[in-house]
C-alpha cells in the first residue's frame, strides 16, 4: 500500500550548472522505504549518496522527480514548510556532529524541541543523554567532549523530536573501532525501540550490513536495491 | 520568539567579548554626537539664561565717529541710563619687560554693565576703573606675555597706568574678538592725559542703553535709523546678538555633528565587516538550526537579535562616554565662549545621538546578517553550498545600502536643515568612500601584480595579505586613510596658511608697519628709524574718503535700486586712499593704463582700483566715481584696475589715486620697514613710540602668532572630532584584528608547526600591520595633500604647502597606531602550543 511508506523517491534527479556545462550528480533514482524499516545507501565517493540523502531529508531541491516524506511531497513545498517537516518528522546524525559550539551537550539536544516552542522538555533532554550515557556531561561544551561523546549526543539531538524517519550521514566515520562499535548499537538500539524508520548513508559495509536494505549508487544512478537476508 | 532570544544569547556565549569589541566601534561616533549635542544644548540654556547679560544693556549704538549731541541727547531722553565707550588701537609700552603691543584700548564711562558682571580677577578692578585715576584692567594674555603683575606700571601715549587687574569677562564682548590686539580698559576720564586723541586707527565709539522695561528696542533702533540718516549708527539689541550667538552655535553644531557623524558611519562599516567574518564562521550552526527545522527568518532573527543588542550596546556606552566628554568640553573652550555654560544631560541629544548610533549600526549590520537567510541547510552536509549561496545576487541588499544612503541624508538634513546640504554631504560622502574603495582595490591590485619574488618570505607574506582573501585592506583604509585625511588636512591647512604671512616678510620685504603717522611727524619718524637701525623703506600717504556716487547715481539712490547688488559696505564704507606716482611691487595692472601724475583741472581724475573691489562694484574702466574727500568733491574715473597682493605685508590700498590731487588733504601716513631680528624690531618700536605716542605698529611676528592662535582654536574644535575618527579607525582595526585572530592562530601555529620561529611568525605580523597602516596613511596623506590644494586654491586662493616633515610624522604615527593595535589585539596569538590549537581544531 503507497500510504504505508514512509520515504518514497521517483525518479529523483539533481543537475547542478557548472562553468563546464549541467552536471547531473543524480538520475532518476527511485525507490520506497516502508515505517520503521532501514536502509542503507553505499557507493564509492562522488557516487550521489549523500546528494540523495539531503534531497530525501529535503535539505534541497531536485532538479526533477519527486519526495513523498511522511505522506508530504517535498518538492511541493517551500523552505519553510520543509523546515516544519524536518522539525516534525526527521532526525539527523552527521559525520562531523554539527553540534553547536555554543551550546551545552543538553542545549544541543533541546534545540528541536526549543524551536517548536516547547517548554519543560529538559526531563526529556536528560533522560536521552542518559539513554546514550552522557548524564555527566549534559552541562559540558562540545569542544569539552570526545569525539565519540559529540556523536552521542547528535545521537540524543535526532532522537529528541520523536523523528519518524532518522537520516545518518557515515555516523561512524569519524570515530575509532571501538566508539564506533558502541555508536553502531546505540543508533539501532534507539531505531527500534522508537520504531524510527532508517536511512544511512556510509562506506562502512559491516554497518551497512545491519540495515534491512542496501542500495548501491554508482554514477549517480541506484545500481542495486537489495534486501539484506542477515537481518530480519 | 523565545526560541530567538534563546538562542541569540546563548550563541553570543563564545563571542560576547568579540561583540562587545565590534560594538565599540559605534561608541566613539555616538560619543560624538551625544557630547557635541548635549554640550550645544548647554549652550543654548546659558544663551536663553543669560540673555540680557549677553549684552550688558538692552541697546548699544556704534559709531565710527564720535555721537554726536543730537544721538547722545536722544539717548538720554529714552529715560534709563547711558554708559559710553571709546574704542581705538594704540601702543601700549611694558615698562617692566622693555617691550610694546599694539593694544585695542577700551575707555570707559558710567555704570556699564547693566545686567550681567564685569569680572576681573582680582574682584574689585572694575570698581577702581569706574572710580577712575590712572589705573588699567588688562587682557589676561598681556600680563602672561609681558611678565606684568598687578601693581605694575603699564605706558599708554605719555601716561603711566597702574595695572589693577585682569580681565576675565565683559557682557558684550566675546574674548575672541580679542585675539588680534588684547584689550586694556582705562576709565575714559583719564584718556585726555594719554596725549591719544583716540581717533586712532579703527576707532569706535559706543553707547550702551539700559531702557525702562516699556521701551522697545527694536522699535528705538528703527526710530533712530529713521531721526539720523546721515550719522553712521550701527545697532545691535539682547535679541539680535541672541540670533547670532544661535545661529553661529547651529551652524558648529551641525558641522561638528557632521564630522562625528562620519565616525559613527566608519564604526558602522567596521561593525558591517566584523560580522561579515562573524557570519562566515556561524554558518555551519546556522545550516544545522536549518537541518532540525529552523525556519530561514528564525535564523536571520537569531542574528538580528545580536546585531540590534551590539547596536544597543555600543549606544548604552557611546551616551555615558558622550556624556563624561561633556563634561569635560567647558573646561576645553574655556575663554572661547561669552558666557558661562552650566553642565545638563540633553536628553533630546542624548537619545538623538544614541537614536542615530543604533539605527546606523543595525543598517550596518544587516548587510552581512542577511547572508544567514541564504545559508541552507544542505551546507551542514556540504560547506560548499553556502559558498555559491552567498555570492548570488540579493536584492534586500540593495534596499538596505538605499536605507543607509537615505539614513546619512536624513541625518544631515536633519542636521542642517537644509535638504541640499544633506544631500550634498550624503554625495560627498559617497564620492569620498567611493575614492577610498577606489584606491584599496588599486592597492591590492598592485601588492599582487608588483612585489618582487625575491623579496625575503615575510616581506612576502605581508604584502601577500592585502589580497589574499578576507583581506582588511578595503577596511583599513577607510577607516584609518578616512581619520588620517581629516586630521593631517587641518594641519597642511594651517602651515599654508602660517608659511603664507612668514614668507611675506622674507627676502627682503618689510616685516613692521607703523600707521597713523601725521602729516608732521613722517619726516621726523623716517629719521628715527634709520637713527634705530630699521630704515623706513616704503611710505604711503592715506586719505580718508567716501564715495558720493557712481555713474551719476548717488549712494543712497543705488541702495534703493532694485536689482542692484553693490554690497553696503563697499558703497558706505570710509575708503583710505593713497596717491602716488607709480605701482609698488604687490601691484600689477590687469585693465587700462596707470596714471602717476594728474592736473585737477583736466577733468575726471584716473584712479585706480582694486580688481576685487570693481567686481564688487560693478565698475568697469571710464566709469565715473564721485568722492566725499572730507567734505570737498572730487570728481574721478576708473583709468585701470590693478590686481593686488594682499598678504604681503605692505601697505595696500583699494583705490590709488595719481599725485597732484590729494596732496593738500588732510592725510596720515604708514611707513613700513625692514627689521633685521626681533630685537631690532622691539627697539625700532619703543624708539617710534616714545617719540610719537600715537603712532601704532603692527609686527609681522605678532600677526603670525596671533593667527596661529586663532587658527589652533577654530582647527581645534574639528581635530578633536577628527580625533573620534582616527580612534573609531584603531577601534575597527582592532575589531579586525580579532575577528581574524582564529585564522591567524591556524596558520601561526601551522608555520610554527613546521618550523617558523616565534621571531619569523612576529614579523610576519608586523611586515603585514606596517604595510596595512603605511598603505592606510600614505592614502590618507595624499588625499590630506589634495585637500590642502584644493582649499588653498579654491578658498584661501595660495599656494599650497606640504610639510614634508608632517606628512611624514603623520604616516609613521598611523602606522606605528596600527602595528601597536594589531600586535595588542593580536597577542596571545603566539602563546599557545601548536598541539592545544590542532586539538581544538579537530
Amino acid at each position: 500500500m503507497p500510504s504505508q511508506a514512509m520515504l518514497r523517491v521517483q525518479r529523483l534527479t539533481k543537475t547542478y550548472r557548472t562553468a563546464a556545462g549541467p552536471l547531473t550528480v543524480l538520475h532518476e533514482a527511485s525507490f520506497e522505504l516502508e515505517a520503521g524499516a532501514s536502509i542503507a545507501v553505499v557507493g564509492p565517493s562522488g557516487s550521489g549518496k549523500t546528494t540523495l540523502l539531503g534531497l530525501c531529508a529535503g535539505l534541497d531541491r531536485a532538479t526533477a522527480g519527486s519526495v513523498e516524506l511522511a505522506g508530504e511531497r517535498l518538492d511541493s513545498l517551500d523552505e519553510d514548510a520543509r523546515a516544519r517537516v524536518r522539525n516534525e518528522s526527521v532526525g539527523f546524525v552527521f559525520q562531523n556532529f554539527q553540534l553547536i559550539p555554543t551550546l551545552t551537550a543538553l542545549e544541543n539536544v533541546l534545540v528541536p524541541l526549543e524551536l517548536r516552542g516547547e517548554r519543560g522538555c529538559e526531563p526529556e533532554g536528560r533522560a536521552l543523554l542518559e539513554r546514550v550515557g552522557l548524564t555527566a556531561r549534559s552541562d559540558h561544551y562540545p569542544v569539552q567532549l570526545s569525539g565519540g561523546e559529540q556523536q552521542r549526543v547528535a545521537l540524543a539531538r535526532a532522537f529528541i523530536n520523536r523523528p519518524k524517519i532518522l537520516f545518518c550521514d557515515e555516523p561512524t566515520g569519524d570515530l575509532d573501532g571501538d566508539t564506533a562499535a558502541s555508536m553502531t548499537e546505540l543508533i539501532f538500539g534507539l531505531n527500534r525501540e522508537r520504531g524510527t524508520t532508517l536511512v544511512l548513508v556510509t562506506h562502512n559495509f559491516e554497518l551497512a550490513g545491519r540495515c534491512q536494505r542496501i542500495l548501491r549508487l554508482r554514477n549517480g544512478a541506484v545500481a542495486s536495491d537489495e534486501r539484506n537476508l542477515a537481518v530480519p | 520568539m523565545n526560541f530567538i532570544l534563546n538562542m541569540a544569547w546563548r550563541d553570543s556565549r563564545a563571542s560576547r567579548r568579540r561583540l562587545l569589541l565590534y560594538s565599540l566601534s559605534v561608541v566613539l561616533g555616538i560619543a560624538a554626537l551625544v557630547s557635541i549635542g548635549s554640550f550645544s544644548a548647554n549652550v543654548r540654556g546659558a544663551i536663553q539664561a543669560e540673555a540680557k547679560g549677553l549684552l550688558g544693556a538692552d541697546l548699544f549704538v556704534t559709531s565710527p565717529a564720535p555721537l554726536g549731541p543730537p544721538v547722545i541727547a536722544y539717548l538720554g531722553a529714552l529715560g534709563g541710563e547711558v554708559a559710553r565707550e571709546q574704542m581705538f588701537s594704540s601702543m601700549m609700552t611694558f615698562p617692566e619687560a622693555n617691550r610694546l603691543r599694539l593694544v585695542q584700548v577700551h575707555a570707559v564711562e558710567g555704570a556699564f554693565p547693566f545686567y550681567g558682571r564685569f569680572e576681573t580677577d582680582p574682584a574689585g578692578a572694575s570698581g577702581r576703573l569706574r572710580s577712575g585715576g590712572a589705573v588699567a584692567v588688562l587682557e589676561p594674555t598681556l600680563l602672561a606675555q609681558f611678565g606684568v603683575r598687578i601693581g605694575d606700571r603699564v605706558k599708554l601715549g605719555r601716561t603711566l597706568f597702574t595695572v589693577v587687574g585682569a580681565l576675565r569677562k565683559v557682557p558684550g564682548e566675546s574674548p575672541g574678538v580679542a585675539m588680534m590686539a588684547p584689550r586694556a580698559y582705562i576709565p575714559m576720564a583719564s584718556l585726555a592725559g594719554t596725549g591719544l586723541s583716540g581717533g586712532e586707527a579703527l576707532a569706535r565709539y559706543r553707547a550702551m542703553v539700559r531702557l525702562p522695561a516699556v521701551r522697545d528696542p527694536d522699535g528705538i533702533v528703527l526710530d533712530m535709523k529713521a531721526r539720523f540718516p546721515s550719522v553712521r549708527l550701527s545697532f545691535e539689541t539682547v535679541e539680535e546678538r541672541k540670533r547670532n550667538l544661535g545661529q553661529a552655535l547651529e551652524r558648529l553644531d551641525a558641522f561638528l555633528s557632521l564630522v562625528g557623524f562620519v565616525a559613527l558611519i566608519l564604526g558602522g562599516i567596521g561593525v558591517s565587516s566584523a560580522l561579515h567574518a562573524y557570519i562566515r564562521e556561524k554558518i555551519a550552526t546556522v545550516a544545522v538550526l536549518r537541518c532540525l527545522g529552523a525556519s530561514a527568518r528564525q535564523s536571520f532573527a537569531v542574528y538580528v537579535v545580536q546585531g540590534l543588542a551590539l547596536g544597543l550596546a555600543g549606544a548604552c556606552a557611546g551616551g555615558v562616554l558622550g556624556v563624561a566628554v561633556q563634561m569635560g568640553l567647558p573646561a576645553l573652550v574655556r575663554g572661547m565662549l561669552p558666557i558661562d555654560v552650566s553642565f545638563f544631560v540633553s536628553w533630546p541629544a542624548l537619545l538623538r545621538g544614541t537614536g542615530a548610533g543604533v539605527v546606523i549600526c543595525l543598517l550596518f549590520s544587516l548587510l552581512p546578517l542577511l547572508a544567514v537567510r541564504r545559508i541552507p541547510p544542505l551546507a551542514a552536509l556540504r560547506s560548499a553550498v553556502a559558498e555559491r549561496a552567498a555570492v548570488e545576487p540579493d536584492p534586500l541588499r540593495l534596499a538596505i545600502a538605499a536605507a543607509i544612503a537615505a539614513a546619512v541624508a536624513g541625518f544631515a538634513i536633519w542636521q542642517t536643515g537644509k535638504v541640499y546640504v544633506g544631500l550634498g554631504f550624503a554625495g560627498m560622502l559617497g564620492l569620498g568612500f567611493g575614492v577610498l574603495l577606489g584606491l584599496a582595490h588599486a592597492v591590492a591590485w598592485a601588492a599582487r601584480r608588483f612585489v618582487p619574488k625575491g623579496l625575503p618570505y615575510v616581506v612576502r607574506q605581508g604584502f601577500a595579505n592585502l589580497h589574499r582573501p578576507n583581506n582588511r585592506t578595503v577596511l583599513l583604509l577607510l577607516s584609518l586613510g578616512l581619520g588620517t585625511f581629516l586630521v593631517l588636512t587641518l594641519f597642511l591647512v594651517r602651515t599654508t596658511l602660517l608659511r603664507e604671512i612668514q614668507g611675506s616678510g622674507a627676502a627682503g620685504r618689510p616685516n613692521l608697519i607703523f600707521f597713523d603717522i601725521q602729516d608732521d611727524q613722517i619726516d621726523p619718524l623716517e629719521r628715527a628709524a634709520a637713527a634705530a637701525g630699521s630704515p623706513v623703506v616704503e611710505r604711503a600717504p592715506i586719505v580718508t574718503m567716501r564715495i558720493r556716487s557712481i555713474r551719476g547715481m548717488t549712494v543712497e539712490k543705488i541702495q534703493a535700486e532694485k536689482g542692484v547688488r553693490i554690497p553696503d559696505w563697499a558703497l558706505r564704507r570710509e575708503y583710505r586712499s593713497t596717491f602716488r606716482g607709480r605701482l609698488s611691487q604687490t601691484e600689477r595692472v590687469v585693465q587700462g593704463a596707470f596714471s602717476g601724475r594728474a592736473d585737477p583741472g583736466a577733468g575726471p581724475v584716473p584712479v585706480s582700483v582694486e580688481e576685487g573691489l570693481a567686481r564688487e562694484m560693478q565698475l568697469h574702466l571710464g566709469d565715473e566715481i564721485d568722492w566725499d574727500v572730507q567734505g570737498l568733491p572730487v570728481r574721478t574715473r576708473v583709468g585701470s584696475i590693478r590686481a593686488v597682493e594682499w598678504r604681503r605685508m605692505e601697505p595696500n590700498f583699494f583705490v590709488v589715486f595719481p599725485e597732484g590731487v590729494l596732496e593738500g588733504a588732510p592725510k596720515t601716513y604708514v611707513a613700513a620697514m625692514l627689521a633685521a631680528s626681533p630685537a631690532d624690531s622691539a627697539r625700532v618700536q619703543r624708539a617710534v613710540v616714545e617719540q610719537f605716542p600715537n603712532v601704532s605698529a603692527i609686527d609681522l611676528a605678532l600677526v603670525v602668532e596671533t593667527l596661529d592662535g586663532i587658527f589652533s582654536k577654530v582647527a581645534f574644535a574639528v581635530q578633536f572630532m577628527a580625533l573620534f575618527t582616527v580612534a573609531t579607525g584603531l577601534v575597527v582595526l582592532a575589531g579586525a584584528v580579532l575577528t581574524g585572530r582564529r585564522q591567524r592562530i591556524r596558520e601561526t601555529v601551522l608555520l610554527r608547526t613546521l618550523g617558523a620561529t616565534r621571531r619569523q611568525v612576529a614579523l610576519i605580523q608586523l611586515v603585514e600591520y606596517a604595510v596595512l597602516g603605511i598603505q592606510a596613511a600614505v592614502v590618507g596623506g595624499l588625499l590630506a595633500v589634495a585637500g590642502n590644494a584644493l582649499l588653498a586654491r579654491y578658498v584661501f586662493h595660495m599656494a599650497a604647502t606640504a610639510s614634508a616633515w608632517q606628512i611624514g610624522a603623520a604616516v609613521a604615527a598611523v602606522t606605528s597606531l596600527a602595528v601597536a593595535t594589531g600586535f595588542a589585539a593580536g597577542r596571545g596569538v603566539m602563546d599557545h602550543p601548536p598541539l592545544e590549537i590542532l586539538r581544538q581544531e579537530t
